[in-house]
């Protein structure tokens, strides 16, 4: 169990990576990861509203759209109303989240700032917990791989955000200025990161 | 037609629920927050650029409701600004005198020469790391434009034929990013007075050393210091240096001195 978990964790870190090799969250990506504290507050936003969304929507997937009995058949299959509801509980849960925070945390909520507000439409979290309906995982392992995708956010924004100080002190022919370059070295990075395909079933034996 | 009504019905009672859930956290949950910060917030100049000192505008508003932080630091906004918090605040404006960018510099490719060639990532920092700068006079303006990827305003710039930063004094906002930036600090923020001028030099070298590296450098021969009526000009590690509070702008200092780098900044 434990063995199975930590392959889902590092596969969603390294070789399932929710930007470098699934291609989600790309415009955070692109838009934040221009300084390396607003990178890192952003992918920490990202990583808590991925775990506290999945915790909420796969209840909801099991319990209410796509419920099964004991047997195992499906009680009634509402499974078409995922992609609408999933998105209203996230939008409602980052505007919660929003309210707590500057209740109780302030400090917390002053350094997400705009961030918070930014996510709830992100693709990413979206991602995630449809991702985690389609996969078969077990509650448990739905939030570790939440948690996972998360961290593999962080781990890409703080790498990018080096790599982009690099190439914005570089001189770039016109032409490649600003975003195209940008691009450019989003898929070397993206490209670095097809390495780690099959490391992490060699380690875990999964 | 029953699994139509069911969506229709499960897809209200979650948001009908989400709903309720967060009118009841924003009654139970809800921090007060002052309406002057966020009047002053929009009378600011919003332009986030940090030379009041605080994070950005809202954090000035905040700074100034909460913590009693002087009304007339928002130097964008200037004296127009100031006067219009102050009325949201009931108090008294104070002086706001602008402050501008001044690069302490008359090092241009013409008076001074470089060491070596460069050849790297073009940043004044980089060109630093290699024996101090490229230019024979360690203490000018590298050229490289450091402070015009710091500026928020497009307000300086290393001109081609000069190859020294100079200010746009109409755009400049006085934020101090540029002096922040400059890894010579050859950038000051001063006082904007269109008499009072400046020693636009560096040069901390004895005058001779100073002669051979630069045509425009400060050599300390103290004629300004004499020439001053007032007593504003000290000369310290072979550098004039002008007290702006002392300087009444007579500009005799600027007629003696013999290399010509005392200076109104250029308008």
């Amino acid at each position: 169990m434990a063995l199975k978990l930590a392959s889902i964790f590092f596969t969603m870190i390294l070789v399932d990576n929710y930007v470098l090799a699934k291609f989600l969250g790309i415009c955070p990506f692109l838009g934040v990861s221009k300084k390396l504290d607003s990178a890192v507050g952003m992918s920490l936003a990202v990583t808590f509203v991925m775990v506290v969304a999945t915790a909420a929507t796969w209840p909801i997937q099991m319990f209410l759209l796509t419920p099964t009995d004991a047997a195992g058949n499906l009680k009634w299959d509402m499974g078409y109303l995922q992609t609408i509801v999933f998105i209203l509980i996230i939008a409602i849960l980052v505007q919660l989240l929003e309210n707590v925070l500057k209740k109780y945390i302030p400090a917390l909520y002053k350094s997400l700032g705009v961030y918070l507000p930014l996510i709830t439409t992100n693709c990413t979290i979206l991602g995630v917990t449809i991702l985690n309906i389609d996969n078969g995982y077990s509650f448990i392992e739905a939030i570790v791989c939440a948690a996972g995708a998360g961290i593999g956010f962080l781990v890409a924004m703080v790498l990018f955000s080096g790599v982009r100080r690099r190439v914005e002190q570089a001189v770039t022919p016109k032409c490649f200025e600003g975003l195209p370059i940008t691009l450019v070295a989003a898929a070397i990075t993206s490209l670095s990161f097809m390495g780690f395909g099959g490391i992490v079933e060699s380690i875990f034996g999964v | 037609m029953d699994m139509i009504l069911m969506a229709i019905v499960l897809v209200t009672v979650i948001g009908l629920i989400g709903a309720v859930i967060l009118v009841a956290a924003s009654i139970v949950m809800y921090v007060p927050v002052d309406e002057r910060v966020e009047k002053i917030t929009a009378v600011l100049a919003g332009a986030n650029c940090g030379a009041c000192g605080c994070a950005g505008c809202a954090d000035y508003a905040k700074s100034i409701v909460e913590d009693g932080n002087a009304v007339n630091k928002c130097t964008p906004g200037g004296a127009a600004c100031a006067a219009k918090v102050a009325e949201i605040m009931g108090v008294e404006a104070g002086s706001s005198v602008p402050m501008k960018a001044v690069v302490a510099c008359s090092g241009t490719c013409e008076k001074t020469s470089k060491k070596y060639e460069f050849e790297g990532i073009s940043s004044c920092q980089a060109v630093k790391g290699f024996y101090g700068g490229d230019g024979i006079c360690k203490y000018g303006c590298l050229g490289y434009g450091d402070c015009v990827r710091a500026c928020a305003f497009d307000a300086i710039h290393v001109d081609p034929k000069l190859c020294i930063a100079q200010v746009d004094r109409e755009k400049c906002v006085g934020c101090g990013a540029c002096a922040a930036a400059c890894p010579n600090a050859v950038i000051s923020i001063i006082p904007e007075h269109k008499r009072k001028p400046v020693v636009l030099c560096q040069n901390k070298d004895k005058g001779a050393q100073t002669r051979k590296d630069c045509t425009a450098g400060c050599i300390g021969c103290m004629k300004c210091a004499k020439a001053c009526p007032k007593e504003a000009i000290t000369v310290e590690n072979n550098l004039a240096r002008i007290d702006q509070d002392k300087c009444v702008g007579c500009q005799l200092c600027v007629k003696e001195c013999p290399v010509g780098v005392i200076h109104p900044p250029k308008q």
